[in-house]
């Protein structure tokens, strides 16, 4: 109904063909990447290091979703826009968090 | 800016932007990090006010039950992954069997989830019943917690594999075609997301002991 | 008006083409029919917590129990501002007419997502027809607040379940919103179109969508978290199981803050088309009203704990966020003096859509400077919870987004509808809603000052004459919306017809024909300079 010239607008020189498929073998390298970050988390977490537990476990899973984020999702091949985009999301929630924390951090 | 440039009319027969769509998608999926955050903004100020009760709550829960649905849901997200490229190299039926094998993966995720909230049933751990409400205080609240964060994950576990069911039926009718797969990674995505949630569920519920 | 040409490109969108009905409407893709679709159930809303709103007048004209029970006071001013939030003020731009013209401002024919565009609409009305039942059912309609706050939300028998989940569906209505226009302005601008040609008013909507997209989830899970509580008792804001109401509150209001910039912005943008249309004039300093937009929409967010200064909040916050709420100022302010630089020795003509502009800047500074009041910690614990907040915010919301949502329908109507409606009626309901509004709202300043407490059924014998003062002036306003409707509907029925331009507008609308055709434009226009009124006039 709609669908008349405006379609494909935003495309433009290339920077908008997919990305070449990623290879079995690096996905696979991936996955054996996030195996080796769980069992470190997990071997990490049977050692008593007081308050750097949780620093940790948060530092590892940050790098496992890194991993995530960058390979499986294609966010490393996406342009500077998607990945502006993703970077404002993480940083409105970290502000969230944050600022809260401004008070419960002071109250608890 | 140069983002604008458009394509010459003659070439814009094709009706469909795939940037967009996932443009779009990843405008969802903020939504969805923001939903799940804010629950992790309860769970981080819980967490400082009730250190110890944390701690002792972490303990109670299965730490096997918890790493193997870990590796599962890793493992679901990398055949996910594969099934894409599958698909773009024409291997159809790789493609399928690679979904077929995530949407498994989700039902052994839900049936650990399963057995694991059913054993904390049976222990009296119910939301509303009387012997959660007479827990000491903080640990109370980890339960609510963990019932609430993996109650809305397991959610939208069943949420993404029912799409993922639904992308394999557009595969086989072929609406879903190596040279028009948007739908596939956008769906991709999303799985992709409930894994993320995930990963940082396991360390916050099962490790923090 | 005969339209019997078939070619979508002179055909107007509202024409049926085909087999028509009411399925052509409902089940539409088109962006325009879809803000129409918005824009008349937006207002039937709008009236209804209008009459509402009155009814909390008349009942406040005299102390003690008259007119209604305490319990229907609880429920109606409630209501009121469920609809008036969720209803009416947060989709009320946006949906509308930023549905309609965010499209043709950078010179697409539709948004990026047609569909969803559609479902989005159906998820508002799925969220009516909610709010709708949870009035009916249960045991009656909610009682606690437009804000829902725990513990009196989690306890209180009144159907609060179902409004929360209604209010979480209008959430993802607007969310859906706000992600088709932030793709559609990154992919479906014509050749040329920079974003430094953007017109003003899709600036706003695309910081808006950002809000959108960002802050609503939150509100999702505010108001999953209240059904939660309610129905499976998690005890999570339960101080007695060692829960905080306060993180409540604070989850509230990372949403509800931010929504009153989701509620403002697209109102300044609407503004920022009209003034120097109306001045024939290039708008002043346009990349600090477009880079304001988004300094407001980040700052906005930074700010939501200034709602909670008396609520036991630690002393360190407080003083964060009130630091951080005078900052939020500063873009605001910049706008409103762009706006009058704008006009500065500009070639003013006082025609109805400029008259409601500089009603909403009026009306938006008298709000925005009491707000200052509001975010300083000192001053806030004397008015905290006062008629002052009332007054404030809906000097803010009337006064700004509403009369921004006025001057829009005042300045777009002839392109929407191909007729014109009668500019001295229009001049007459304005000064007369100006007057009603300042009447009404103005008093509530006064006695917040004085400590009448806000929400409260009756009240001592002193406030008695600016209550009766403040609800004349409900009457008044009323009037003068009545004038006003009946105005534009008879302009809509019988008025003359109108001209393709006729008040010289340069943004890309306005080449295209009186009433708007269901396809606006043949291949990709000319990314037009938009504040640029050389060689363009109006035509009427």
């Amino acid at each position: 109904m709609h669908d008349t010239t405006t379609a494909a607008r935003g495309a433009e020189h290339g920077a908008d063909r997919p990305h070449e498929p990623l290879s079995y073998r690096f996905l696979l390298l991936v996955w054996l990447g996030l195996m080796c970050l769980t069992a470190t988390t997990v071997a990490v977490s049977r050692i008593e290091l007081g308050a750097l537990n949780i620093v940790a476990a948060l530092g590892l899973a940050g790098a496992k979703a890194s991993l995530v984020i960058f390979f499986f999702m294609h966010l490393k091949y996406e342009n500077w826009i998607i990945k502006g985009m993703v970077f404002m999301a993480f940083v409105v929630l970290a502000i969230a968090i944050g600022l809260t924390f401004v008070d419960v951090g002071y109250r608890y | 800016m140069a983002e604008a440039h458009a394509a010459p009319a003659a070439q814009l027969a094709a009706h469909r932007d795939d940037q967009a769509s996932k443009m779009g998608m990843w405008l969802f999926l903020f939504t969805e990090i923001l939903l799940f955050g804010g629950l992790f903004l309860l769970y981080a100020s819980y967490r400082a006010k009730y250190p110890q009760a944390f701690h002792a709550g972490g303990q109670a829960l299965d730490l096997v039950l918890g790493a193997t649905n870990t590796v599962i849901l890793i493992t679901s997200s990398l055949t996910v992954a594969l099934s894409i490229t599958a698909l773009r190299r024409g291997q159809t039926v790789r493609c399928l069997w690679l979904l077929a094998f995530t949407v498994a993966c989700a039902a052994t995720f839900m049936l650990n989830k399963g057995i694991e909230w059913g054993a904390k049933f049976h222990h009296g751990l119910i939301p509303g019943s009387e012997h959660m409400a007479r827990l000491p205080q903080g640990q109370s609240i980890f339960y609510g917690l963990y019932f609430a964060m993996t109650g809305l994950h397991g959610l939208h576990v069943v949420i993404g594999a029912s799409v993922l069911l639904w992308v394999m039926l557009l595969i086989r009718r072929s609406k879903i075609t190596g040279d028009d797969y948007a739908v596939l990674e956008n769906a991709g995505l999303y799985w992709h997301i409930v894994d993320m949630v995930w990963i940082y569920l396991f360390p916050l519920f099962y490790l923090i002991a | 008006m005969e339209h019997t040409a078939q070619d979508p490109h002179e055909r107007p969108f509202f024409a049926p083409s085909g087999k028509g009905g009411l399925a052509s409407w409902i089940f539409s893709t088109d962006h325009k029919r879809i803000g129409l679709l918005y824009l008349g159930l937006i207002m039937l809303m709008f009236s209804v917590a209008v009459v509402l709103g009155l009814l909390l007048r008349l009942k406040l004209m005299t102390p003690g129990n008259t007119l209604l029970t305490p319990q229907q006071y609880n429920a109606i001013f409630t209501l009121h501002g469920v609809i008036m939030v969720f209803m009416v003020v947060i989709p009320s731009i946006p949906a509308s007419f930023g549905n309609i013209f965010l499209p043709l401002h950078i010179g697409a024919n539709d948004v990026s997502f047609p569909r969803l565009n559609n479902f989005s609409w159906w998820l508002y009305v799925t969220g009516l027809v909610l709010a709708l039942v949870s009035i009916f059912t249960g045991n009656g309609p909610p009682d606690t607040g437009w804000t829902f706050y725990v513990p009196f939300s989690e306890h209180t028998t009144t159907n609060v379940s179902i409004a929360v989940i209604a209010v979480f569906v209008l959430g993802f209505s607007s969310i859906l919103t706000g992600l088709n226009f932030i793709t559609t302005v990154h992919r479906l601008r014509t050749p040329g179109m920079t974003w430094r040609k953007l017109p003003l008013f899709v600036w706003s909507l695309y910081a808006t969508g950002w809000i959108q997209v960002l802050a609503t989830p939150i509100l999702g899970i505010t108001a999953l978290l209240i059904f939660s509580e309610r129905v499976l008792h998690l005890g999570l804001f339960d101080p007695g199981r060692g829960g905080d109401p306060l993180l409540y509150q604070h989850l509230f209001w990372i949403y509800s803050h931010p929504a009153v910039y989701i509620m403002i912005l697209p109102a300044m943008g609407v503004i920022s088309e009209i003034i120097p249309v109306f001045s024939r004039k290039p708008v002043f300093g346009y990349n600090m009203i477009a880079f304001s937009s988004l300094a407001i929409a980040f700052a906005g967010s930074l700010v939501w704990a200034h709602h909670m200064f008396t609520s036991g909040m630690s002393d360190n916050a407080v003083l964060l966020f009130s630091f951080l709420t005078f900052v939020v100022a500063i873009p605001s302010a910049i706008k409103v003096f762009n706006w009058l630089s704008t006009m500065y020795k500009g070639s003013i003509s006082l025609d109805p859509p400029l008259l409601f502009s500089l009603g909403f800047i009026l009306m938006f500074s008298i709000g925005g400077l009491t707000g200052l009041v509001l975010g300083s910690a000192g001053t806030d614990i004397h008015v905290h919870d006062t008629y002052f907040v009332v007054a404030h915010f809906h000097y803010v919301i009337f006064g700004g987004t509403g009369l921004g949502m006025f001057a829009a329908m005042h300045y777009w109507f002839p392109k929407v509808f191909g007729r014109m409606y009668d500019h001295t009626r229009a001049f007459w309901s304005f000064w007369i809603i100006l007057l009603g509004m300042n009447v009404l709202y103005f008093p509530m300043f006064v006695m917040g000052l004085q400590g009448m407490p806000r929400r409260y059924y009756d009240y001592l014998p002193q406030y008695a004459p600016l209550q009766m003062v403040s609800t004349w002036g409900s009457w008044i306003l009323a009037v003068g919306l009545i004038l006003m409707f009946h105005n534009l509907y008879r302009g809509c029925r019988y008025g003359p017809v109108a001209t393709k331009n006729p008040w010289g507008g340069a943004t890309l609308e306005w080449t295209l024909p009186t009433p708007l055709p269901a396809e606006a434009f043949y291949g990709d226009p000319v990314a037009p300079e938009p504040y640029d009124y050389k060689g363009v006039n109006p035509d009427g």
